[in-house]
Parts: structure tokens; C-alpha cells; sequence
């Protein structure tokens, strides 16, 4: 039974398709990160969901119920703004009050709920506080509380913590993660940095240019990307032209001096994808993909090797166990195991 | 560690002299256009001055008792202050919303109607206020002549020569400073501020009266400082459609110097305009800076 729904929405501005056909359905509790890089389509969706933008075609229904005839102001969503959009002239407890206020919920009631909400986004004591005397960590707390104190059917986060410094984001990220599965509101989250989606989120769509690329777990598009565009927007990738030769009994893989058994249906010219941290480098006498290390740097707890193998550039991650790494100019073969690599039709890579 | 701090400090201490030197052409400008005139102007109003005798460079309370004791100037003065109150009045009420509106506007409007706003301020003052008279001008302006050979009056609207022209006219020639001042507050405003009121269930008229009015008030207030200040110390319009008889403390300071040649008069008005005026600007804007100090922020 799924709570929100994104029943093929589109959108156009003129001739420019902003959205196309995004079919979505989110269940109760769930939090999902709309991810692509900017001019995707995943802030207009987010500002269709809100009411701010009308839909060309398509419908968007909450609980069984259309929102097209429910204007913004009664959608009742919580919205946290990237830039905040805090009242500057309000305390910050008049800025958590104020939906409250519109709702018509008794003083005495609203102190309490805006004691309650604040002091769980860690603001305890903030009360009398203006927006502009505060951080802006804490600033973005006030607008998270502002939004959750109404108690929204949904949560829209658009782009929250991108305004934030690195140290600051990762704790804000922990204790988002945490505050939603306490309280269970449905999220959508919309962001362009993909470390970010796979922290927080139940499942993540990935769009691009007004597309849904992919929509799964984090570990699902992360491991099983469904495109290229995937494979290289969720973390770093290696890419290798290769080709399936159907010889003689069953047909083979073939990139370089490397063979594998060919998954079912490829054909011709292929291209492989593997995650630097899924290759390794072969011991004495092994087989594997020629290479030699361009250039080797230490980042404390992993190593990073930049490798030209016989098919083109290659970039491999190794922990820091401890054990001796290949030195800068080395010859080396790089090994991976079958399931860690996915292989496309095309010949995608340069 | 003395010793390093030691060494740069006569460098510094150079270098913390070398501006004031470069503030002599501007400050020597400063002095002789503006301080100097002003003083004597001060010391002026304190002279004396007779039909037969001319100035006398006395040190007399005359003009200064002279327009504390008589109606004529106590009325002049109120006249000057309620027509700059009201023209204040009428720019913030219209040009509030016309900021507003012009704020919201897409790409090309937005700036064609700017130009539209502040295009009369490339047209003198004077030929501004003509337009009013050549409009509303007895039985020759043009919308009276309309208006009555259609039949819809039969006498021309006073408008000329009436206190309420003279406020009318001079909120025209105003609206730009207000709608400029409003726009600018404006800017300071963050573009999803309203949606974000609406997503929170508030409807147009309260976010209109309690997220946008209270951010944009100092912008209105600091409009009506400029405006009213403007307005109180005008000249042109409140001569020209004001005309001998509805004096304005500017007008009556003219006619002291010109036309009466009592130039110590003429001499206090001016300075006790002035110091008005300083009074109001100074105390409103130090209530102002107070009361939304977190909004200036």
C-alpha cells in the first residue's frame, strides 16, 4: 500500500522537459532521496509534491487522495528549505510556533509543542533566539523543528544540509536519520550529493535530466547499477571496453589477457564496470589485467592506486591492513571477482 | 617575541597616519560649501534688520521671538509638516505595494517597469509639477476642460493653489525615493519565505501582515524618512501649485530673501526648518534601528 504516490508525473516549462512520466510510490515511514545532479528534475518534483508547481500531466495522490485540488497551504507537509527560509524578524520559537498558530492549536499547547520539538532537534534553551544570532547548524535545526512540529503526513527536505560545513553535515545526517525513524514520517529528501542519499535513505531514486535512471536500495544501486549514468553519478567506477567471443563451448568474456564466462545474453562489444574497491591485485603467477601503478597515495585509512592497464586508466582503493603495497611504476595484475562486475551492452567506455 | 613585535610597529604606525592626509580635499570641500554657509547662516538669523536701515550685524533675539510669538508662522509651520506628513503617508501606501509588485514581476517587465518608476526622475522637478497645473489648471487644464464639456462638473476641481494639490503633487514627485527604499528591503528578503509560510497553512492576507510587512518596515520607514524630509524642505511644487498664498516654511524663506530682502528672517525659518527636520530624521531612524535591529541584522 504505498502512502504517496507519483502516478507518471510530468512537467514542462515551454519546450523544456523538466520532468517525464516519474512513476513513484512511497510507502508509510519510508525515506526517499530524489538524487541526480542539478537541472534533473528532482526540485521541481519536490515543488510539485509541495503544491508550488503545477503538473503538466500526471497525478500525485497522498493517502488514497488526488492533491490537485488541494491548494499548497493545505497539504499539510513539513518543508525544509535549502536556504532555511526562516522568519528573520521571529524568535525561533515563534518560528516553530507559527504553523501551529495557523492551525489554531491553544497557547498553552504550543508552548509545550515547541518546547518538546526543539528540544529534540537539540535547541533546548534556543527559545528567544533570532535566526541571525544563530549558526548555521542551528539554524537548520529551527527549520527542521518548524517542520516537524505540525506533525506532516510527509517530509520534503530540499537539499538541507548542502549549506552546511563537511563535520557539521555528517553529525546533522546521524541525527536526521535518527529523528525520522523515531517519529516515522515519511521523507523525501532531495539532494545532489550521493554520499548523503545512500546515509540516509530507505531506497534512492536516481534522475537524471528528468528521468528516473534507477530506483532501489542504496546497496542495490550501488552494486547493480542499472545504467552507466548510475554507475558513475553513485561513487567512483572503472570502466573496460571488452567483447564476448562465442567460440567453441560456452561463450567467454574477453577484456585484455582476462576471460571470464560470458553472463547470459551478452553479445559483441561489451563494457565492464567495477568499483575500485572491488580490485585487488593478483599474487605471484596469478592471471589478471595487465597494468602498471601510475601513482600511489596514502589517505590514512586506505590506500588510493592510479593504475594504466592494458585497457585504459584504472583506479583501485585498498584498506590499509597493514600488509606491503605496490610501490609507484610497479607491474601489476588487477583481479576481481566475477559478481563484483557488471557488464552493459555498448562499448560505453572511451 | 618583543623584539618581533617590536619591528613592524613604526611601519604600522605610518601606516595608521597615512590616510588622514588624503581626507583634506574632500574635508576642505566639506568646509567651505557646507559648514561655512551654515554658520553664517546661523549667525544671520540673529541680526537685526530694518525697512530704512538694512542688516545689522547685531546679536538679537528678534527674528527668533518674532516667530515664536506670531500665528502666521506657527500655522506656516504646521502647514509645512502636516503636507510632508501626508505626502509620506500616500508614497508608503501606494509605493509599498508597488515595490511589491514590481519585485514579483518576470524578466523583461521587471525591468521595464522599473525604468517606468524612475524614468520622472530624469525630468526636473519643475516641469513635473507643470504637468499637474496644465492637467488641473483652472478652467483651462485639460482634465477640467474634458470633465465639464462632457457634463460631469460644472466647475473646475481645485486643485491648484489647495493644500490638497500640493500634497497630491508632491507624492508624485516622491513615489520613486519610496518605491527605491521598498524594492531595496526587498532584496533582503528570502524568495522562498512564502512558501515556506504557506506550506506551514497561512493564508495571503496573513502572510502578507505578518511575514512580508514586518521584514520590508524598515525599508517603508527609512522611504518615509527620505520623503518626508524631501517633502518638508521642498520648494518647487509647493510654488508653483501652492502659489503667494499657501506658504510652505521653504517658500516663506525665499520670499524673505527675495522679495521682502528681510535675510535674517528669511535666515531663521531656514534654520529652524533645518533643525526640525534633523530631530525628526535623527530620533525616527535611532526607533527605527532599534526596533528591527533583528531584521537589520
Amino acid at each position: 500500500m504505498s502512502f504517496l504516490e507519483l502516478d507518471s508525473v510530468s512537467k514542462r516549462f515551454g519546450d523544456h522537459v523538466a520532468v517525464e512520466d516519474l512513476r513513484l510510490s512511497v510507502a508509510k515511514g519510508e525515506f526517499i532521496s530524489l538524487l541526480g545532479p542539478s537541472g534533473c528534475g528532482k526540485t521541481t518534483t519536490l515543488q510539485m509534491i509541495a503544491g508550488f508547481v503545477d503538473l503538466t500531466s500526471g497525478a500525485i495522490r497522498l493517502n488514497g487522495r488526488d492533491l490537485a485540488s488541494v491548494r499548497p497551504a493545505k497539504r499539510g507537509l513539513g518543508i525544509v528549505f535549502q536556504s532555511y527560509a526562516l522568519f528573520p524578524h521571529m524568535t525561533a520559537a515563534e518560528n516553530v510556533a507559527f504553523g501551529l498558530e495557523m492551525r489554531g492549536v491553544p497557547r498553552s499547547e504550543r508552548e509545550t509543542r515547541v518546547r518538546d520539538v526543539l528540544a529534540m532537534v537539540g535547541l533546548a534553551g534556543y527559545e528567544g533566539r533570532h535566526p541571525r544570532r544563530m549558526s548555521g547548524g542551528q539554524q537548520q535545526r529551527v527549520a527542521l523543528a518548524r517542520a516537524l512540529v505540525i506533525k506532516p503526513d510527509v517530509l520534503l527536505l530540499d537539499e538541507p544540509l548542502s549549506n552546511l560545513d563537511a563535520k557539521l553535515r555528517e553529525g546533522m545526517q546521524i541525527e536526521l536519520r535518527q529523528i525520522q525513524r523515531n517519529l516515522g514520517t515519511t521523507t523525501v529528501l532531495v539532494t545532489h550529493d550521493q554520499t548523503e542519499a545512500m546515509a540516509l535513505s530507505d531506497r534512492i531514486v536516481v534522475m537524471n535530466a528528468g528521468r528516473v535512471e534507477q530506483i532501489g536500495t542504496p546497496q542495490e544501486t550501488y552494486e547493480r547499477p542499472a545504467s552507466a549514468f548510475v554507475s558513475q553519478f553513485l561513487g567512483k567506477t572503472n570502466e573496460f571496453r571488452a567483447h564476448v567471443e562465442a567460440g567453441s563451448g560456452a561463450p567467454r568474456l574477453v577484456a585484455g589477457s582476462c576471460a571470464w564466462p560470458a553472463p547470459a545474453g551478452a553479445t559483441g562489444t561489451v563494457t565492464i564496470s567495477v568499483r575500485p574497491e572491488k580490485v585487488g591485485f593478483a599474487g605471484d603467477g596469478a592471471s589478471g589485467l595487465e597494468a602498471r601503478v601510475t601513482t600511489r597515495i596514502f589517505q590514512g585509512n586506505h590506500w588510493l592506486f592510479q593504475c594504466e592497464t592494458e585497457c585504459g586508466p584504472a583506479v583501485v582503493i585498498r584498506q590499509n591492513s597493514g600488509e606491503p603495497q605496490p610501490a609507484e611504476g610497479e607491474g601489476v595484475r588487477l583481479v576481481w571477482r566475477a559478481q563484483d562486475m557488471v557488464v552493459r551492452p555498448g562499448a560505453g567506455a572511451p | 617575541m618583543t623584539a618581533a613585535v617590536a619591528i613592524p610597529a613604526p611601519a604600522a604606525a605610518a601606516r595608521g597616519r597615512a590616510p588622514w592626509p588624503l581626507l583634506v580635499p574632500a574635508l576642505a570641500l566639506f568646509v567651505a560649501v557646507v559648514i561655512i554657509p551654515l554658520v553664517l547662516t546661523v549667525l544671520l538669523s540673529f541680526h537685526d534688520w530694518g525697512q530704512y536701515k538694512g542688516i545689522e550685524p547685531v546679536l538679537i533675539l528678534k527674528n527668533w521671538q518674532e516667530i515664536w510669538s506670531d500665528s502666521y508662522f506657527h500655522e506656516m509651520f504646521a502647514r509645512t509638516f502636516r503636507i510632508a506628513a501626508l505626502a509620506t503617508l500616500i508614497t508608503a501606501v501606494f509605493g509599498a505595494p508597488e515595490a511589491y509588485i514590481l519585485n514579483r514581476m518576470r524578466a523583461p517587465w521587471k525591468g521595464i517597469f522599473l525604468l517606468v518608476i524612475l524614468g520622472p526622475l530624469l525630468i526636473s522637478v519643475v516641469a513635473r509639477t507643470l504637468g499637474w497645473a496644465l492637467l488641473f489648471g483652472g478652467q483651462n487644464g485639460i482634465v477640467n476642460k474634458g470633465l465639464m464639456s462632457a457634463g460631469v462638473i460644472s466647475s473646475p476641481i481645485p486643485f491648484m493653489f489647495t493644500e490638497t494639490g500640493v500634497v497630491i503633487a508632491l507624492a508624485h514627485v516622491m513615489m520613486p525615493f519610496m518605491v527605491l527604499s521598498v524594492w531595496a528591503a526587498l532584496q533582503r528578503v528570502d524568495p522562498q519565505i512564502e512558501n515556506a509560510a504557506v506550506s506551514l497553512g497561512a493564508g495571503p492576507l496573513t502572510i502578507t501582515r505578518r511575514i512580508i510587512l514586518p521584514q520590508i518596515m524598515p525599508g517603508v520607514l527609512s522611504g518615509a524618512i527620505i520623503v518626508f524630509s524631501l517633502s518638508a524642505s521642498a520648494f518647487a511644487t509647493p510654488a508653483i501649485i501652492g502659489g503667494r498664498r499657501l506658504k510652505v516654511a521653504a517658500t516663506l524663506a525665499y520670499d524673505e530673501f527675495l522679495n521682502t530682502l528681510n535675510w535674517p528672517l528669511g535666515a531663521a525659518v531656514a534654520v529652524l526648518l533645518l533643525l526640525a527636520l534633523v530631530l525628526i530624521v535623527v530620533s525616527s531612524n535611532a526607533l527605527i534601528e532599534r526596533r528591527y535591529a533583528e531584521v537589520f541584522r
